[in-house]
């Protein structure tokens, strides 16, 4: 078995295959801006690119992975931030900033796939992702910023 | 007994509460500064000028006690501080510093004074001051109550020209110029000829000074980043998942851990089976805990599938098996002798009300997990020399005085780490996490053993709201409200909570009727009583604590007397209410919103009030009755804080604070079945999602002389205001949360 996480290979011979992904991801390959929430697939906070679809890794198990998977930190970096992060920064989305990580790679499926969403899209992409603090106002606002920024590279 | 007798006795009450222990105070003591603990231990050539402010050659560190659980304290901090430092927050480091009594809160105790926030009296005054003294000697370093801000913004900002006179006098002294001669700026003090000497190479001169601390503050006019907008210090790292939780802890040699706890909240593992457990894979140890049992292993998916496979027996709840019985005592308790508060009685509400009320309601509120995102979490260290504990909490000299007592130690050989917080609303003022961790790391000393509490172990186990009834009548008079009788029922918060950390609380409990005794109204005829209820499920603080639940309670009687009466609820408010602030943010909604304007039918509009921790918050909540249900479209919000420190944290906490209050007011409660919570997880604990949210328009009001924290007052007017406009849309009153046991939510 073998995993390739933002861009580098690591063979996971040893692993049980039936373990979630993001337990793979943060207790062996120690990659932890994925984060768990709920485990159940209702917070989010776990989302990832799995072949640049957003999925819950919660819910994906490590044998069961078909493609090269994406994280957070490797959508960019604080020095090179992918323009959803440097909208999320713009706009000082983050409070206690828990489920932003999920929150960001579900933004950035969204807009790989709908370079111009409407309100409407963006209600339906981002609402199974849950912010406790309530900073959904911003996250609608930085969504916009970064589909125009995208569109403009 | 006289007035200030009377005064007198209560306020020793609640002083003696905060000395529990035995221990005694007086002014000299009080006037004597605590040791500062940043000098034990400091490097040599290290300059520690006063407790928040650490230089080295290397670097500049400003030290933020209050822990940041997302309200962005490090940055509210550090920005007081810089302030008068002459620093951007760019050049310098923050650190959390240890648990030590130099970093006491004493805004806290302001609401725990019987005056009114709006009382503003020599006697309310006087004790207030005195309830600073006790907070300060028994060094209680917490985080809560929206004091963050009110507690830090002058002390912080002192502390930041303690240190800059005394680098100047530093400088003055190595250069042989006067110190009124320099100047400071980015970090640097500036010389005469303009040579920039910078903090840090004057770190070991400065050292050697004593302390310049006869400082004036500067005036409003001449701030540099109060009051303007600021980038937060952790944002950044939050945008980019490289911000590190305390969840996120890894050490060389840790292990992982989960527990499997008594399905009863307290209860008592009578027998368990782990046989299966323990053949788990990657399965080290299995260790009971305090209510449980723990399993430890190689990582932490292990260990929750390993305790998940335990199977455990324990003794039935202490409080009753379900929730009629909950329902029931609440009832039980407006007798009497549960009366626990009565401090708002003018007028003659008895006399008033002799003739019958106009209106008798009852009200309910449920328990309510505060689940943050982020499980709590601790790592603890035991070795022969030292404990060590990573983690986030709102409590670290409670925390370090628990874990040595669980290790046998002495206090002053627990070491704490405070980690970044992924959300508490209230959560991590509790400790109960950190205790299961030093049981299990005591099982495998030299090991870091970091305990993760899965999600659905943290909602069983949140000690939750208060759950909580009121019982409300009232009279009605040529359109104008004349009588107004609230009576409130549920359990001490605050016994319940402070209990758990061996303190009692004598006297009466504020929390029972925060948010409803001291609203800023004159009625003819205006009493509020407070009934202890007993003991239930245990309770914690929720954001906003009594409030939270008062305040629905409280705005929403006065809106079912202001339609009964056919007055404006708007106008029957102002006409009502002797507080100017709070007049002002009344005034303040309703420009936003366009009071009085036309809606379409099925559409609704409702305003409440409520005054919280000192801030006046009012709101309009706009809705339309669609065919799917209930939609939320537009809030206003105004609120008066004395002065905003970081504009667009102020917005986020305060649309963050709408969003909480309402979300739990639509769907979230805690209920129990045989003694064992219901809900324990997202799936039927839902809060608002992104397509619920209203858009919401905020104004922060600076009419005040005093500054105020923001954290909890947006969220008790929330439910109040939207259960007045579904009124308006739709003519159902909805007098339980949450509201989505009556009507649907599109």
């Amino acid at each position: 078995m073998q995993l390739t996480v933002n861009g580098a290979d690591y063979p996971l011979d040893d692993l049980e295959p039936d373990m979630p992904l993001l337990w793979a991801l943060r207790d062996v390959l120690g990659i932890r801006g994925v984060k768990y929430g709920c485990g159940i697939a209702q917070c989010g906070a776990c989302t990832v690119h799995i072949d640049g679809e957003a999925v819950r890794s919660c819910q994906v198990a490590v044998g069961d992975v078909w493609g090269p998977v994406t994280t957070i930190e490797g959508l960019g970096t604080p020095r090179n931030p992918h323009p959803v992060q440097a909208a999320w920064i713009a706009h000082q989305v983050a409070q206690c900033g828990y489920c932003q990580s999920g929150q960001m790679m579900q933004a950035a499926s969204l807009l790989a796939g709908n370079p111009d969403p409407t309100d409407q899209d963006i209600d339906d992409a981002m609402s199974g992702n849950l912010c406790r603090c309530g900073t959904y106002p911003r996250i609608r606002a930085a969504v916009k910023t970064a589909a125009k920024a995208l569109k403009e590279v | 007994m006289g007035r200030i007798g009377t005064i007198a006795r209560r306020t020793f009450l609640i002083g003696s509460a905060a000395i529990a222990g035995g221990v005694a105070f007086g002014v000299w003591r009080y006037r004597t500064p605590h040791a500062n603990p940043l000098l034990d231990g400091l490097p040599e050539g290290a300059a520690a000028l006063t407790p928040y402010v650490l230089i080295t050659t290397e670097a500049i560190t400003l030290i933020t006690p209050r822990a940041d659980k997302g309200q962005g304290a490090v940055s509210v901090q550090a920005a007081l501080i810089a302030e008068e430092l002459d620093v951007d927050l760019d050049q310098v480091e923050t650190d959390p510093g240890p648990p030590d009594p130099a970093y006491y809160n004493t805004a806290l105790s302001g609401d725990a004074v019987p005056f009114r926030s709006t009382d503003d009296s020599f006697l309310a005054e006087t004790a207030r001051t005195v309830m600073d003294a006790p907070m300060k000697f028994l060094g209680i370093q917490i985080t809560g109550g929206s004091t963050t801000v009110p507690d830090g913004y002058e002390k912080l900002r002192r502390a930041g020209a303690v240190a800059r006179e005394t680098l100047k006098a530093a400088a003055a002294r190595l250069h042989g110029v006067a110190a009124a001669d320099l100047r400071t700026e980015r970090g640097a003090v500036i010389l005469p000829d303009g040579a920039r000497l910078s903090y840090q190479s004057l770190a070991a001169a400065a050292a050697a000074t004593d302390p310049v601390t006869d400082v004036a503050l500067r005036a409003p006019d001449q701030w540099r980043l109060i009051g303007k907008p600021m980038q937060r210090v952790d944002i950044l790292a939050k945008s980019t998942g490289t911000q590190s939780y305390g969840i996120d802890m890894a050490l060389p040699g840790m292990v992982h851990a989960a527990v499997r706890l008594s399905p009863v909240q307290g209860g008592t593992v009578l027998r368990h089976d782990a046989r299966a457990a323990e053949q788990m894979r990657g399965v080290l140890r299995v260790v009971p805990v305090t209510g449980g049992v723990g399993v430890i292993a190689d990582n932490t998916w292990r260990a929750m599938q390993a305790a998940q496979a335990i199977t455990l027996e324990s003794d039935p709840a202490p409080y009753p098996a379900d929730m009629a019985g909950h329902w029931q005592t609440l009832s039980e308790s407006f007798t009497p002798d549960r009366q626990d508060s009565r401090l708002r009685d003018d007028g003659d509400v008895d006399k008033a009300l002799a003739g019958g009320a106009d209106i008798e309601i009852e009200y309910r509120a449920p328990y309510l997990a505060h689940a943050p995102l982020e499980p709590v979490n601790a790592t603890v260290l035991v070795t022969d020399a030292r404990v060590d504990v990573w983690t986030g909490t709102q409590i670290p000299r409670f925390v370090q005085k628990n874990v040595a007592r669980i290790a046998g130690v002495d206090t002053a050989r627990v070491h704490l780490h405070a980690q970044m917080i992924g959300g508490s609303f209230g959560h991590r003022l509790e400790d109960q996490v950190v205790r299961h961790a030093t049981e299990l790391a005591m099982a495998m000393p030299g090991r870091p053993v970091k305990l993760t509490y899965s999600r659905e172990e943290d909602m069983a186990h949140d000690f939750p709201r208060q759950i909580a009834m009121a019982r409300g009548r009232g009279q009605v008079k040529d359109g104008r409200i004349e009588a107004y009788d609230l009576g409130i029922a549920m359990p001490s918060v605050m016994a319940s909570q402070m209990g758990r950390q061996g303190l009692p609380v004598p006297g009466p409990d504020l929390q029972i009727v925060a948010g409803a005794w001291d609203q800023p109204y004159a009625v003819p005829h205006y009493r509020v009583t407070g009934y202890r209820a007993p003991e239930l499920a245990p309770v914690s603080s929720w954001r906003s604590v009594g409030a939270s639940s008062n305040g629905f309670f409280h705005d929403s009687l006065l809106d079912e007397l202001i339609h009964a009466a056919g007055a404006d609820p708007l106008e029957e408010r102002l006409r009502l209410c002797s507080h100017a602030p709070s007049r002002k943010v009344l005034e303040a909604v309703g420009e936003m919103s366009g009071w009085g304007s036309a809606l379409a039918p099925g559409r609704g509009r409702g305003v409440a009030l409520c005054l919280s921790f000192s801030v006046p918050c009012a709101q309009v909540v706009e809705v339309t009755d669609t065919p799917a249900g209930i939609r939320i479209d537009r809030v206003f919000v105004a609120a008066e804080v004395g002065r905003v420190i970081d504009p667009v944290n102020f917005e986020g906490l305060v649309k963050g604070g709408v969003i909480f209050g309402l979300g739990h007011a639509m769907n979230c409660q805690i209920t129990y079945a045989d003694g064992a919570t219901e809900q324990r997880n997202f799936d039927v604990y839902q809060g608002m999602r992104l397509y619920q949210c209203p858009e919401i328009m905020v104004r922060g009001l600076e009419n005040d002389d005093k500054v105020r924290g923001i954290g909890e007052p947006p969220v008790p007017p929330a439910a109040p205001a939207l259960a007045n406009a579904i009124f308006v849309a739709t003519g159902r009153r909805l007098r339980e949360m949450p509201f989505d046991k009556f009507v649907t939510f599109a």
